[in-house]
């Protein structure tokens, strides 16, 4: 009995050194030699794995910063300049700064602008619904409304406005990784420049139709109407196919345009309202 | 015993309501809507300008690129506008206004009934007549009939296939023209073989149109010989070209590939009698046979409808829109769409119109699906589709094209048969676009 459970374990024993030992031979014959500075940058990045960067992940994104001669063509959109800069100052290289940016939600057809023309019943994805036909509204460019955006982000920074019938971009939680602007079958959505204090001005329109139909589908639609591009003093706005688009890199922000559109088409954001200009005609003393 | 294809298929219920109906000539409409793109290709390019007076089968838009087709007038009038109008999915596309003004034809137009037997013009001559004719295949993909005529220099046709099948339920235009038109289809036929130099030709037709096969067989013993008329056994999705293939000759298109792979070339009934118009009597495609139908109408009735007729002429001819009718379909109930701007106007391949109520039309509530099965049985193409959509719904492209996602014909067979009333098609056909794209985007070997 007791030599039994003796040479069990002598026997168990010597296997296990055995296998050990081989394992232990064939790792060092094929290790992998990765840089270490891969694990380190990973553990700078947030770890969203959002695929925001290009990169398949975090790691794939750390992996191509560690490669890279330059990380100007790099970002994090998650993690923003600072977790750039300091994936830069332990790579000892340096990183251009890069504007933070939002995703813009370019329509602004709700209930009441834009009336629906017909009743969609089928199967409820933005994807399968643009394949279909051109949407239940007389705008066959405008938002179709099943929220495949709200799927695709991966932050909670997207939901429908149950109002508006159309997705609102929460600004604080966005990180502009790009998904929304990828899962939007009709290209609405768009990666814009945040602005000072948050402060932007966007055509909230992607209508090419020319004027009439657009404003027959929707009233807050853009019509190409060339007001803004003249008012515009920086020459920040171009227009082609009947429809405004305000480079965010020109623009100062002055707001011309927003007073000049005729169908409130061009938005501006976060800035402080305007008080009505004081008429001076009232008595107050009366 | 009748064949039928080998795999899958469903019986969904017949109701060729409209069948009795004989074809009514549509009253002209009074404004004619005619797209420039009506066919599988490149829009075709206007050849009138606004004003110009156009008189009935003048062509007004010229075929543009290899995969294209000519478009002809199908009224007399004044050209109003060429400006983006709604097509039949509600995009806006170029379309030519014209206000009608009298019924004044081109000369040179056969409009006589006289049946032409005698088929003079040689193989190319046939050919160029109806590119210059504008044909296109009537069967639902509106592909130009000249370029499925000549088929690549390194494939051989063997024989030529008319689809009659109209496997699709309420569809019964097809039926009417086998009925009405049956000597000219043949002639169309022959003119089709003679155009391929193929010397045996299959004419498909499903067993529920018994009176149809009865008359063909009739008029094919009498001097249409090498035309076959086959009797097929009732099933859906028959129409489909690559199942039509399969229940006649039992031959299998490959995967990616064409019917002309097999030696085959499918053209459907409609196909026929337009091409008996354009070489025998000169009349290009202004006009089709078209089905309006539907269980709330009170009168099922089958029209010869000129191109570019608007949806709202067309209810209005029929009385208004029914009372409990809530979906007004393109097509039939399988693979028809529905319609969403009444203003769009028909267009060449618009061969029914079906008109559905509340109850017809209303989805189920989506469950879970039980891996019954049933969509695999019932698959034409041998496909999973309980897989595909799961991997659809996840966006898997490389393991959707492993599974064939590819060969999907759209026929919806899995989603009519599906117990859960999953939307397996809607995803599938999805996910379908993007696997194409992706495989043809890759350079060739």
């Amino acid at each position: 009995m007791t030599t039994t459970i003796i040479f069990t374990i002598v026997s168990l024993t010597l296997l296990g050194l055995v296998l050990a030992l081989i394992l232990y031979f064939v790792a060092q014959r094929f290790k992998v030699e990765e840089d270490p500075r891969i694990d380190d940058v990973e553990a700078i990045l947030p770890g969203a794995n959002c695929g925001g960067c290009g990169f398949a992940g975090c790691r794939a994104f750390a992996e191509g910063c560690v490669k890279a001669e330059s990380l100007d063509a790099l970002s994090c959109p998650v993690g923003g300049n600072e977790v750039m800069k300091s994936v830069a100052s332990y790579l000892g290289m340096s990183v251009a700064e890069k504007a933070p940016q939002v995703a813009v939600v370019r329509c602004n057809g709700n209930c009441d602008t834009r009336d629906k023309t017909n009743h969609y019943d089928g199967y409820s994805s933005c994807a399968v619904m643009s394949t279909l036909y051109s949407g239940d509204t007389g705008c066959s460019y405008g938002c179709l409304g099943h929220g495949d955006c709200v799927v695709s982000c991966s932050f909670d920074a997207i939901h429908m406005d149950p109002r508006t019938g159309l997705p609102e971009v929460d600004q604080d939680k966005c990180t502009a990784c790009g998904a929304c602007v990828k899962a939007c079958p009709k290209m609405i959505i768009e990666l814009r420049n945040k602005g000072p204090k948050n402060r932007r001005i966007f055509v909230s329109c992607i209508n090419k139709d020319k004027g009439g139909v657009a404003r027959k589908a929707c009233t807050v639609a853009c019509i190409g109407c060339l007001k803004c591009q003249k008012v515009c003093p920086f020459e920040a706005i171009t227009i082609s196919n009947n429809l405004a688009y305000i480079d965010f890199n020109k623009c100062k922000l002055c707001r011309k345009c927003v007073t000049e559109c005729p169908t409130h088409a061009i938005w501006e954001v976060n800035f402080p309202i305007r008080l009505p200009k004081p008429v001076e005609s009232i008595n107050v003393e009366q | 015993m009748s064949r039928t294809f080998s795999i899958g298929g469903i019986h969904p219920g017949d109701n060729k309501i409209s069948a009795n109906a004989a074809i009514e000539n549509f009253p002209l409409m009074e404004t004619a809507y005619i797209s420039l793109s009506q066919h599988l290709g490149a829009p075709a390019e206007p050849v009138v300008a606004k004003g110009d007076k156009v008189k009935t089968g003048q062509l007004i838009a010229k075929a543009n690129g290899f995969i294209s087709a000519n478009i002809h007038s199908s009224v007399s009038g004044t050209v109003t506008s060429i400006e983006p109008y709604p097509d039949l999915s509600g995009n806006l596309v170029p379309h030519i206004i014209i206000k009608v003004e009298g019924d004044e034809w081109l000369e040179g137009i056969d409009r006589s009934e006289d049946i032409v037997r005698e088929i003079s013009m040689d193989s190319k001559e046939i050919i160029g007549k109806i590119a210059d004719a504008g044909v296109v295949g009537l069967g639902g993909a509106a592909f130009p009939t000249h370029i499925k005529l000549s088929p690549p220099p390194n494939k051989k046709a063997e024989f030529l296939m008319i689809n009659g099948a109209e496997c699709e339920p309420y569809l019964t235009s097809d039926y009417r023209v086998m009925l009405e038109s049956t000597e000219q289809i043949l002639i169309g036929t022959k003119i089709m073989m003679k155009a391929l130099g193929v010397k045996k030709a299959y004419f498909g037709v499903e067993e529920n149109k018994p009176a149809a096969i009865k008359k063909l067989k009739a008029v094919a013993s009498k001097g249409y010989k090498e035309i076959k008329i086959v009797s097929l056994k009732k099933m859906y999705p028959q129409g489909g070209e690559k199942q039509l293939i399969d229940a006649i000759l039992k031959r299998r298109v490959p995967s990616m590939g064409l019917p002309i792979d097999t030696g085959v070339v499918v053209h459907n009934v409609g196909t026929a009698l337009a091409v008996y118009e354009a070489i025998q009597k000169n009349k290009p495609l202004i006009d089709g046979v078209v089905t309006v139908t539907g269980k709330c109408m009170t009168e099922q009735r089958n029209f010869r409808l000129r191109v570019g007729t608007s949806f709202d002429t067309i209810m209005y001819a029929i009385g208004g829109f029914p009372k409990d009718a809530v979906k007004l379909v393109n097509g039939g109930p399988m693979m028809g769409k529905a319609i969403s701007k009444m203003e769009a106007a028909s267009v060449k391949s618009t061969s029914a119109l079906l008109l559905l109520t509340d109850k017809e039309t209303r989805r189920g509530v989506e469950g879970n699906c039980i891996r019954c099965g049933k969509c695999v049985d019932v698959c034409p193409m041998g496909l999973e589709p309980y897989l595909l959509n799961r991997l659809s719904r996840a966006n898997r492209l490389e393991d959707l094209e492993v599974n064939m996602v590819h060969d999907c014909i759209e026929c919806g067979s899995c989603m009519y048969s599906c117990p859960a009333n999953i939307p397996l098609l809607d995803t599938i056909r999805l996910t379908k676009t993007q696997v194409l794209r992706i495989i043809r985007s890759r350079p060739k070997k």
